[in-house]
């Protein structure tokens, strides 16, 4: 067996207890380990990303049960390119939120970070569904810790509020698993597929509830409207540095609409033939026109990255629901874009906040004008997909895979007036926090902003500006990159959805070990 | 007895979702821990309710068993949602004590966008 696949679970539910029991006290040791562990999750991501490019899909058996009765972890082309997103997001939200001080304004910061990590690459690499679950509040007893990072009076409302979602959205999973189990007898996702397949129309009206209960679920997570209204708030309210590290969590949701509705409820499954994409496609149009809307219409700069977010989830949503290989080929491309971009704009929103309070509303010139507002013009021009960067590429690539689809109009008219309106958004904001502060009535200039309640029992180095800029413009590097080697990319997702569309290979790949 | 096992799961959701529409955040708390115990049942009885089998197979004769598999999920579910719980009080104690304050919505002066209020 190959252990690197388990490897990116290990490292981070290693070294997390390791920086908890052990470097407590050290912030300066807590955090060269937690930037080595990072660098070492980006190798060990590199090195199954490079051996998932072969096209083989291998397995992982957990205490060598072999699957349906083990646990397994299954790496292909999709799950191993995940991975490595986490890791490339992971590197500069770490270094930002050293840079920027904000893992000193509570304690642990560096522990839950690697906790949450750990969580989201076992969502990626499990191959069953029940272990999914687990690694879902994995990940989201993480966040839980790190929403309320920092503490402060309304962050722990909006905390309150993201739990108890979170909690419900957990307890309908365990509904919808139950049921499915019911039914099928079975919860690993290769013996799923074989199961469902076998099971004669007319007995099927169970496990339709179970696949609409889980896809409700999965929507919860990558707020798909009307069940998005945990995000705006808690990614607000949230430290910023962590909601941009929240970005890779809706992809989560995403990731697993992917994965359950391509193998064990795949488009071509009689029991839930068409179910699936009749009913996201409108949710994820109308969830990129709310959100678009609410770029428009926001007060504040987190509020406003949120629904860019929400905006996002929407157009990889929509890529989603198609269910065919060009269209999932373009959603991987773009889940790897609005990753990327939505933590571009989070942290630079936490620049703006940081320099003179986040409410867009003419004060003061703030420091360092000149460097934020290139770096907020260069994450507006990618969120709304202008050219020359990547944004433009992936919607390109939505628009063009939907050109064939039945509601192509549908699509395209939301999508570029959606656009449309992202940039006017962004633009309005930009103008008044950056251009109009000149003519602003000048009043005197306010304390830095700091978090009420905010603890520093430790040492309390200077927060270092130039590893919070590095860490931005790495985030900037990246989207160039995505950009610049669009042709790589596209091909290896390209492959990636044709690996997704014929699960045969995945189901014998977990199943038979003979064949 | 499964009508019994059904109504069970039936009342305690109902009381469970009636519970989380209130507006403050003790009873949405309670009602949370009244949905899991909701969930633990239903999941219990996925596996097909049977009487007096052990959850083994035996090889030597045909005895009824019961299905194992299901008793391990609620076990994990268990400790998953007893733990969750506990965090969820101690975040709802300490957004309280911080404001002041039970209520589960924010109120209009403290959300993000109030003027002059930066989180």
């Amino acid at each position: 067996m190959n252990h690197w696949i388990v490897a990116p679970i290990v490292l981070p539910a290693i070294l997390a207890p390791f920086i908890i029991m052990v470097l407590r006290y050290h912030l300066d040791l807590q955090r060269i380990f937690s930037v080595a562990g990072v660098v070492a999750l980006l190798g060990i991501a590199l090195t199954i990303t490079s051996q998932a490019t072969t096209g083989e899909i291998q397995v992982y058996e957990l205490g060598d049960w072999p699957a349906p009765f083990g646990i397994v972890l299954v790496l292909d082309r999709m799950s191993a390119m995940m991975v490595l997103l986490t890791a490339l997001l992971a590197l500069p939200i770490v270094l930002y939120a050293i840079g920027s001080g904000w893992d000193d304004r509570g304690k642990h910061f560096h522990a839950l970070f690697h906790f949450q990590l750990m969580g989201v690459c076992g969502a990626f690499l499990t191959g069953d569904a029940f272990n999914l679950f687990v690694f879902f509040e994995v990940l989201l007893i993480a966040s839980y810790g790190l929403m309320t990072h920092g503490g402060g009076a309304v962050r722990l409302k909006a905390g309150v509020q993201y739990v108890t979602y979170n909690l419900l959205a957990s307890t309908l999973f365990l509904f919808a698993l139950g049921t499915i189990y019911s039914v099928t007898g079975t919860l690993n996702m290769a013996d799923l597929a074989v199961r469902v397949a076998e099971i004669p129309p007319e007995d099927t009206a169970l496990l339709r509830v179970g696949a609409v209960l889980l896809l409700l679920v999965f929507c919860v997570k990558a707020a798909v409207l009307p069940l998005h209204f945990w995000l705006p708030a808690s990614y607000a309210n949230a430290p910023l540095p962590v909601a941009a590290l929240f970005a890779i969590m809706t992809k989560v949701g995403a990731y697993s609409i992917l994965r359950v509705y391509t193998l064990a409820f795949g488009p071509d499954v009689a029991v839930t033939e068409g179910l699936v994409g009749a009913w996201l496609q409108p949710a994820a149009l109308v969830t990129l026109a709310v959100g678009a809307i609410g770029i428009l219409g926001s007060q504040h700069i987190a509020r406003m990255v949120a629904f860019c977010a929400i905006t996002s989830m929407g157009t990889l949503l929509v890529a989603i629901s198609l269910f065919s290989e060009v269209a999932t080929a373009a959603a991987l491309y773009y889940i790897y874009h609005s990753t990327l971009a939505t933590a571009l704009l989070f942290l630079v929103a936490d620049m703006v906040m940081e320099r003179r309070g986040g409410a867009i509303t003419p004060t003061n010139p703030m420091p360092q004008t000149g460097l934020v507002a290139a770096l907020f013009f260069v994450g507006g021009i990618a969120m709304a997909g202008m050219p020359p960067l990547s944004g433009f590429v992936g919607k390109l690539l939505v628009l063009d895979a939907s050109r064939n689809a039945p509601d192509a109009n549908a699509v395209w008219a939301v999508i570029l007036i959606g656009s449309f309106i992202t940039i006017v958004g962004l633009a309005r904001a930009g103008t008044l926090i950056f251009w109009k502060c000149y003519d602003a009535q000048v009043v005197p200039p306010v304390e830095a902003v700091r978090d009420e309640g905010t603890e520093t029992t430790m040492s309390a180095p200077e927060p270092h500006p130039g590893l919070a800029f590095t860490a931005v413009f790495g985030a900037v590097l990246g989207l160039v990159l995505l950009t610049l080697f669009a042709g790589p990319a596209l091909e290896y997702t390209n492959k990636t959805a044709e690996q997704l569309f014929t699960p045969e290979n995945y189901i014998s790949a977990v199943l038979g070990r003979e064949e | 007895m499964e009508a019994l096992v059904a109504s069970a799961v039936g009342v305690m959701t109902a009381a469970g979702i009636f519970l989380i529409l209130r507006r403050r955040t003790f009873p949405v708390i309670l009602g949370l821990s009244l949905l899991t115990y909701a969930v633990n049942v239903f999941l219990f009885a996925t596996g097909r309710l049977a009487l007096n089998a052990p959850a083994v197979l035996n090889k030597y004769e045909d005895v009824p068993y019961t299905d194992p598999l299901p008793q391990a999920l609620v076990l994990t579910a268990i400790v998953i949602s007893f733990g969750m719980t506990a965090v969820i009080v101690m975040i709802a104690l300490s957004a309280y004590l911080s404001s002041k304050d039970d209520h589960i919505d924010m109120s209009a002066s403290d959300s993000v966008d109030a003027p002059g209020e930066d989180a």
